[in-house]
């Protein structure tokens, strides 16, 4: 890969991609990706939640799995971090704890790609228990 | 924290919170006076005199979902036990300004870190928030903001996948370039 040094490489770098991006984007809205949510408060990060969401982007890239790989707060699970919401298309999220890059593996191998669980599954349903 | 970039990236989710569209982040490393300046300037919500005051107290969080408010403590901590220092000025509706001194040579004092790998997931993750990034080492300085980026990628999502890398080593490239220089 040819190093990027300046806004001029960016550039160019960019029309080599263009092409491969503008085939996704128009196949599928943001509704039918993976949608992956990183807890990146201080609790996370502080126990390696930028690792993971490094090694979500780039491996998910690579893998050619359509995914959204965003940050979110603190979802209060500060004894669990890293801690990351994945929700597939159709369904309802899953929050996974102790994510490191092992298990970000296997959430991608098994969870992601074919639906099976992972250990560390944090049970919730969204909602507060005020409205129970 | 491990290094000094996981801290910045900490700090700066509190100005996103605070709905911040324009955040800066400065970096000045300068050896011979044993100065390592870390600034973050956002023009976000800002914060009352009373909340200011509160702050640094690590039971302070405008958080729901947990009592604790570590990140400031923390990084304060980190920045005065190698003798230097942190201040916060704030103005309600205007912004928050954040300095923090510490001492390179200190044997406390934390590396920087993969600062072009946070650099890069902050300006991917929030493409709707103006970043501008300077590191300034001796006489060189390196600079980059989010509109230049979004020019250059000209119409390409700062959000898609394959860009992350690419800004990365951008920056990545050009600090360690500023590295040699200072060698040199």
């Amino acid at each position: 890969m040819t190093k990027v040094k300046s806004l001029a490489d960016l550039k160019k770098m960019k029309e080599t991609l263009q092409t491969k991006i503008d085939i996704r984007e128009k196949g599928d809205a943001s509704e039918s990706l993976v949608q992956i949510k990183v807890a990146m408060a201080t609790c996370g990060i502080a126990s390696g939640a930028k690792a993971v969401m490094e090694f979500l982007m780039e491996e998910l890239d690579k893998r050619g799995i359509q995914a959204v790989v965003t940050q979110t707060g603190c979802m209060g699970y500060c004894y669990a971090e890293p801690t990351i919401e994945v929700k597939l298309p159709g369904k309802e999220p899953v929050i996974f704890g102790y994510v490191d890059n092992k298990k970000a593996d296997d959430i991608i191998e098994k969870y992601i790609k074919n639906g099976e669980l992972v250990d560390g599954i944090i049970p919730t349903n969204f909602e507060s228990i005020d409205n129970k | 924290m491990k290094d000094l970039s996981l801290h910045i990236l900490d700090i700066v989710q509190n100005s996103v919170v605070a709905q911040a569209t324009i955040i800066s982040i400065g970096i000045v490393v300068d050896k011979k006076n044993d100065y390592l300046g870390i600034t973050i300037a956002d023009n976000g919500n800002g914060m009352s005199p009373a909340l200011l005051q509160r702050v640094m107290d690590p039971f302070t969080t405008t958080r729901t979902t947990r009592k604790v408010g570590l990140g400031l403590p923390l990084l304060k901590q980190n920045a005065e036990r190698t003798g230097g220092s942190m201040d916060i000025k704030s103005v309600e509706g205007r912004g928050t300004d954040l300095m923090v001194v510490l001492k390179p040579s200190h044997i406390d004092c934390l590396p920087m870190g993969d600062m072009a790998g946070v650099v890069a997931m902050l300006i991917c993750s929030y493409p709707n928030i103006n970043f501008k990034f300077s590191h300034r080492v001796g006489a060189n300085e390196f600079a980059i903001s989010t509109p230049e980026l979004k020019e250059a990628l000209d119409g390409l999502p700062l959000n898609s996948p394959s860009v992350y890398p690419l800004i990365k080593e951008l920056v990545s490239s050009n600090l360690d370039e500023l590295q040699i220089g200072e060698l040199g």
